[in-house]
């Protein structure tokens, strides 16, 4: 269902800062809407999010309601060695979508 | 009967006008959020930088980056950034976690806000001293009834 965007570098100079971008569609519902009929609409929110290389976390996130609507993250990454990013969204019911990037350090 | 069911029943004009206000994040919740995560540590002004539009005309979808001043090496480095509001129904908007790895103590994301307001942002460091820094955005159509 949530389709994912990434913006990784495919290559890095050794020791370079690296941008990462990371989008996930979903509508981050913040329970604090109302329906046409005055019903509150149910809070569905992605709440965490996990940046990962070769198994070693490099940045996470915790969202409340107020991060918009198809949240997207800008970070950063030291570039040391070549390898594998795995990046993780966790919803509040706890399903989860993954996508991984791979990254050649020269 | 709980809270839903009470708000249900009272019917909607009486629910829309009372929830709203009750809602809204004042600054003493700012400050209760903030020892709730870090305790009575002191908080000194600085090395903290938010950058946000001056005037943004949908409260809905804002544009926020936050960056600190750090070298982001293993003895030094920013453990975390908290985005809090003074404004919206919940005080914390977003935390955000980095490890010397991350290269650089910085993030961009897009926030609600219900109105407008002065966003703060405290930075943990890993020898445990907080900073903060604030910026104050004009919101033409506040998220106030649709966040």
């Amino acid at each position: 269902m949530a389709s994912i965007r990434l913006a990784v570098p495919k290559t890095a100079a050794q020791g370079e800062v690296i941008e990462i971008k990371a989008l996930i569609q979903h509508p981050m519902e913040s329970g604090f809407r109302r329906g046409s009929r005055g019903e509150v609409i149910e809070r569905d929110i992605i709440t965490a999010f996990e940046c990962q290389f070769e198994g070693e976390t490099v940045f996470s996130a915790t969202f409340h309601p107020a991060i918009a609507a198809n949240p997207i993250l800008t970070f950063n990454m030291l570039a040391s060695r070549s390898g594998l990013l795995t990046f993780t969204w966790t919803d509040q019911h706890g399903e989860s979508w993954s996508d991984q990037s791979t990254i050649t350090v020269a | 009967m709980d809270r839903r069911q009470l708000i249900s029943g009272v019917g909607g004009t009486v629910a829309i006008t009372v929830s709203p206000l009750s809602a809204i994040a004042a600054q003493e919740d700012v400050e209760r959020a903030r020892q709730e995560l870090f305790g009575n540590r002191p908080v000194q002004e600085g090395r903290v930088n938010v950058k946000l539009p001056p005037i943004a005309e949908n409260g809905f979808s804002v544009a926020l980056d936050v960056s600190v001043d750090s070298p982001m090496t293993e003895d030094d480095y920013v453990k975390q950034i908290v985005i809090l509001s003074p404004r919206n129904p919940l005080p914390v908007i977003g935390q955000f976690y980095f490890t010397p790895q991350s290269g650089r103590a910085a993030v961009s994301t897009r926030i609600r806000m219900s109105g407008t307001q002065a966003i703060q942002a405290v930075a943990e460091m890993s020898d445990g001293s907080l900073w903060t820094g604030s910026r104050e955005t004009v919101v033409t159509l506040a998220a106030c009834v649709v966040l």
